[in-house]
């Protein structure tokens, strides 16, 4: 029996302290006997009751702390005396409210943090990216506003670390079905999804929850991506994850048309692999696609009901939505309670990419579309609070956002474009999209119905009738409720599409109609 | 390179700090123990001040210390005195010793000894009159002057023999006890006053002094909830004294105010200042008062935070943080935010509500201007008119330019010596 | 396998930096996350950020 001790003097701890930790060390393996505290009679005649009590112990005074133990080997009173300092300098906060300021303490706070979520200014973002990376932590990096340079940087980095970095200007990502920033609530399922736009994933994960199926993961690489510069790299880091992921049985990819070089590498990566994919380039070519043995999508919805029909085992087919004769009734009524004048289509968008699908819809079918971010340079407006003729607005770009909260949170600059577009007396069709989901603003279609009831009867007063389609993105599990938005639009006299795509047809149906 | 450099310096100094053992040992008179320390000398809280520049605090307890000196009879002569240019102003810093608010010290002032067991060096405070109208809040009447005379002449002499009989005192411990009492070691020292007064008491009976001499001292201490700042603030003194001087380290070692000006000096810096505006207290004001009549943060009781209590340990006394109208809660989160410019935790110094986490200790000039956050201070308010006394309570903090000029300066220096 | 393969496979634990609402609506689908009280380095004060990169 040897008793191994430690003395320090001056050394001050709360009796209740000691007591839990000498129930603990009392744990350990091969400790026999075991007493931790400060050396105060009472303490010194326990020690002696245990025969724990040295003449060296017997000396020290209350102000000094003691450990003794009785322990089968020597090496067993090291690993209790660690211990026992582990145990009096761990001390954990857990304060609800508390923030910490900066990275590092955060880090400190929650040391098995896996993801880190920066919407931070874009001046500072790329350093805090960098820290997170180099704490291996994965990133989403909301902010935009950060260089190319930085970009590649930092890609390169994660992609060195095996880590995702998505983004910058990644506004949507759903990991382990968490939505991440501005993302919708999906159902769980076998389709993985790599995008390099926002809007564009959370049309695709809605549609292909409206249709029953579900997705396992949601990447966003942020909007450069498959630039030339960049080369693809987070997309591929993606897409071999997503090969790699045993619940993932397709694979989507959503991009605007990509660097001919990068895409061919994308595509070579997801040739390589044995899942199926289904690949959008928006108003891309497809026949590259196909050549490379993925399937085109047409468009975000087509591209969702590909990817369904896939893990259904059902042939693939295009899909584009209603038939004309299936709501002939509807293209000609309303086209017949247009005066002749009223020939145009305004598109007041929020989603920067359901506005790029609806141009690149739109021009194929009407001719000239009129655009802040128009397909071509000879389609950019001159004042971009003025429409003319056909024109669809990204009212979420950076020109109508600066110092303003995005549209998608804050409504004010589509209530008042609403108002100005119908005073037009050429304008015959109003688009709307309404994204809901996580990041969105609570009810997106209560804030516009009185500015639809507004922009009606000033229109009215005109004499003129304004024709108003829309979509909604949003699942019926989104805290918003897609059911209830598409209800009241409904009650207003909108007509509600069951997607992007089909709401733009449908208006340049009406349009074609009329020209007839 | 030289980050690590900086690291192994502030290493070196938190562990000097964290290993400190400030023991009381004594009491004495200033100029027989004060180094440096002259008939025609006064000290004074905070950084260097001339006196054409002293609040009203301050100027009051310049010339209530040279009316008790005897060295002038009425206030007219002593303001004279004051401004002639043959009385000396020097921070208590510059003599191992720190006072609250004003500060002042001067030749015939009783002072507590206390000695940095662990690393030999001495710090000094005089002893605290009590509350009200008081020479550290400016005060000179007659009242104030004959209290002074009694602390001289019974309190200290008592105090003294009390101490002979009872030994050292390791107030490191008991300040780690008071702390878990609810104190904090700067505005709240009710704990820390009771424990004294229970280890001295039976000493004190002791003395061959009167029974009514005896019963006047006790009664003395107990009437005053602050008796044990005036311990607190030289025991984290000699602890910081300790540390000073290491070349590369940028841990803050003293932090200090004289009513106009708040200063603070680092340890890789030396003996250099680095200044700027005294801030106004956000806090209570006591019934009648409003933040017109408070003076500009005063006094050397910072030394508190500077060493890891006070307002860092906040949390371990909730009851300060409604001077600012705060829930106990914000009390949790004034210390929280402390760990993110400071090097350590104490190893001594613990707090209950943060389940016995040592308070945040050793302020890195790195850290507050990187992060933006400035050190939390709890203190008393002053009125701005000399002999007014205490007008409130509150949280203050100092002028950011202070760890700014710190850092540049820290800079050039290395940059002086080619390091970068 | 991978981390972003294993990150799959964890709960997710989220370090917020930026807007907070992002962190409310983490909290609402009961997700770990801590908020950073973040501000600019040195309070956007370019002199300081450079005097203390110098010591980096």
């Amino acid at each position: 029996m040897a008793v191994k001790y430690l003395i320090r003097e001056n050394a001050y701890h709360d009796s209740v302290t000691l007591m839990i930790i000498t129930r603990e060390a009392k744990k350990i393996e091969g400790v026999n006997e075991v007493i931790v505290g400060m050396g105060t009679e009472l303490n010194k005649e326990l020690a002696g009751n245990l025969n724990l009590l040295t003449p060296e112990l017997g000396k020290i005074t209350p102000n000094d702390f003691f450990i003794s133990l009785d322990s089968v080997y020597d090496n067993i009173a090291k690993k209790a005396f660690a211990l026992v300092d582990e145990l009096l300098s761990k001390k954990k906060v857990e304060s609800e409210d508390y923030q910490p300021s900066t990275f590092e303490s955060a880090l400190k706070y929650m040391p098995d943090a896996n993801l880190v979520l920066i919407s931070l200014p874009g001046k500072y973002a790329a350093r805090e990216v960098k820290k997170a990376l180099l704490n291996d932590k994965h990133v989403m990096l909301f902010s935009d506003n950060v260089t190319l340079e930085e970009e590649i940087e930092l890609k390169k980095l994660a992609k060195q670390r095996g880590l995702l970095m998505m983004g910058p200007d990644c506004g949507t990502a759903i990991i382990n079905h968490v939505a991440l920033a501005f993302a919708n609530v999906i159902r769980k399922g076998p389709i993985g999804v790599v995008g390099a736009s926002g809007t564009g994933i959370q049309e695709v994960t809605v549609m292909i929850d409206k249709l029953g199926s579900g997705i396992s993961q949601a990447i966003g690489t942020g909007g450069r991506d498959l630039k030339a510069e960049v080369a693809g790299i987070m997309m591929i880091e993606g897409i071999k994850a997503l090969q790699y992921d045993p619940l993932t049985e397709v694979i989507v990819l959503i991009s605007k048309p990509p660097d001919k070089e990068v895409a061919r590498k994308v595509l070579s990566i997801l040739k390589e692999g044995t899942k199926p994919s289904v690949v959008y380039f928006i108003g891309g070519d497809p026949n590259m696609i196909k050549e490379y043995g993925s399937i085109p999508g047409l468009s975000l919805e087509d591209t969702a009901h590909k990817a369904v029909a896939i893990t259904k085992g059902v042939t693939i087919e295009d899909f584009t939505g209603f038939t004309v004769t299936e709501i002939d009734k509807i293209i000609q009524g309303e086209a017949n309670r247009l005066n002749e004048k009223q020939r145009y289509i305004r598109g007041l968008y929020t989603g920067g990419t359901l506005c790029d699908e609806a141009m690149i819809i739109l021009s194929a079918l009407v001719g000239d579309i009129y655009s802040n971010i128009p397909l071509k340079p000879e389609g950019k407006l001159s004042d971009i609070n003025k429409s003319y003729r056909h024109s669809l607005i990204d009212l979420g770009d950076d020109e109508f956002t600066r110092g303003k909260p995005h549209p998608m949170i804050d409504p004010y600059v589509r209530q008042e474009r609403i108002l100005s577009e119908v005073k037009d007396r050429e304008v015959a069709i109003i688009l709307m999209d309404f994204v809901l989901g996580f990041g969105s603003h609570p009810d997106p279609v209560g804030t516009m119905i009185p500015y639809i009831q507004k922009a009606r009867e000033s229109a009215a007063q005109g004499g003129r009738y304004i024709c108003m389609i829309s979509s909604v993105c949003g699942t019926k599990t989104d805290p918003q409720g897609l059911i209830g938005q598409e209800k009241r639009l409904k009650e207003e006299g909108v007509i509600v599409m069951p997607s992007n795509a089909q709401a733009v047809r449908l208006a340049a149906e009406i349009v074609l109609f009329k020209e007839e | 390179m030289v980050q690590e450099r900086i690291e192994a310096a502030n290493k070196k100094v938190m562990e000097i700090i964290l290993n400190g053992q400030p023991t009381l040992l004594d009491i004495g008179r200033a100029q027989e123990i004060v180094p440096g320390m002259t008939e025609k000398m006064i000290l004074h809280a905070g950084p260097p001040i001339k006196w054409e520049k002293m609040s009203g605090p301050l100027r009051g307890a310049v010339i209530g210390a040279l009316i008790y000196e005897g060295l002038e009879v009425d206030e007219k002569e002593a303001i004279e005195l004051a401004a002639s240019g043959e009385i000396s102003y020097d921070p208590c810093h510059h003599h191992n010793a720190v006072g609250p608010m004003a500060g002042v010290v001067s030749a015939s002032m009783p002072v507590w000894i206390l000695q940095n067991k662990a690393y030999g060096n001495y710090s000094y405070c005089t002893l605290n009159e009590g509350l009200g109208k008081v020479l550290r809040y400016g005060a000179y009447s007659d009242e104030v002057i004959k209290r002074l005379r009694w602390m001289e002449n019974l309190l200290a002499p008592l105090l003294k023999q009390a101490l002979k009989l009872y030994g050292p005192i390791d107030l490191k411990t008991m300040i780690a006890q008071a702390l878990q009492m609810g104190d904090e070691g700067h505005n709240r020292n009710r704990a820390g006053t009771s424990l004294l007064i229970r280890e001295l008491a039976p000493y004190i009976v002791q003395t061959k002094f009167s029974e009514e001499e005896k019963i006047k001292v006790l009664k003395f201490i107990d009437s005053n909830d602050h008796f044990f700042l005036n311990l607190t603030m030289p025991a984290c003194k000699c602890t910081m004294d300790a540390a000073k001087n290491i070349e590369f380290s940028t841990i803050v070692t003293v932090m200090a105010r004289n009513g106009t000006e708040f200063g603070i000096r680092v340890s890789g810096l030396g003996e250099r200042w680095f200044t700027g505006p005294a801030g106004i207290v956000d806090g209570l004001l006591f019934p009648g008062y409003t933040t017109k009549d408070a003076n500009p943060d005063i006094g050397d009781s910072v030394i508190a935070e500077t060493a890891g209590i006070g307002g860092f340990a906040m949390a371990a006394a909730p009851a300060i943080v409604q001077f600012v109208g705060g829930s106990a809660k914000d009390a949790i989160n004034f210390t929280l935010k402390m760990y993110e410019i400071t090097a350590v935790e104490n190893n001594i110094y613990k707090i209950p509500a943060l389940d016995f986490r040592g308070t945040p200790t050793g302020i890195d000039i790195r850290k507050v201007v990187e992060t933006g956050i400035l050190p939390s201070i709890n203190t008393g308010i002053a009125h701005k008119d000399p002999g007014v006394g205490q007008v409130g309570a509150g949280l203050v903090k100092p002028p950011m330019n202070c760890f700014e000029d710190a850092l540049q300066a820290f800079v050039e220096d290395l940059e002086n010596k080619n390091i970068i | 396998m991978t981390k972003i393969n294993k990150l799959f496979k964890q709960e997710l634990k989220i370090i917020n930096m930026g807007l907070e609402s992002f962190n409310e609506n983490l909290k609402k689908q009961n997700i770990k996350t801590v908020h950073v009280d973040w501000k600019p380095p040195a309070r956007g004060n370019e002199k300081m950020i450079s005097l203390l990169d110098k010591l980096k």
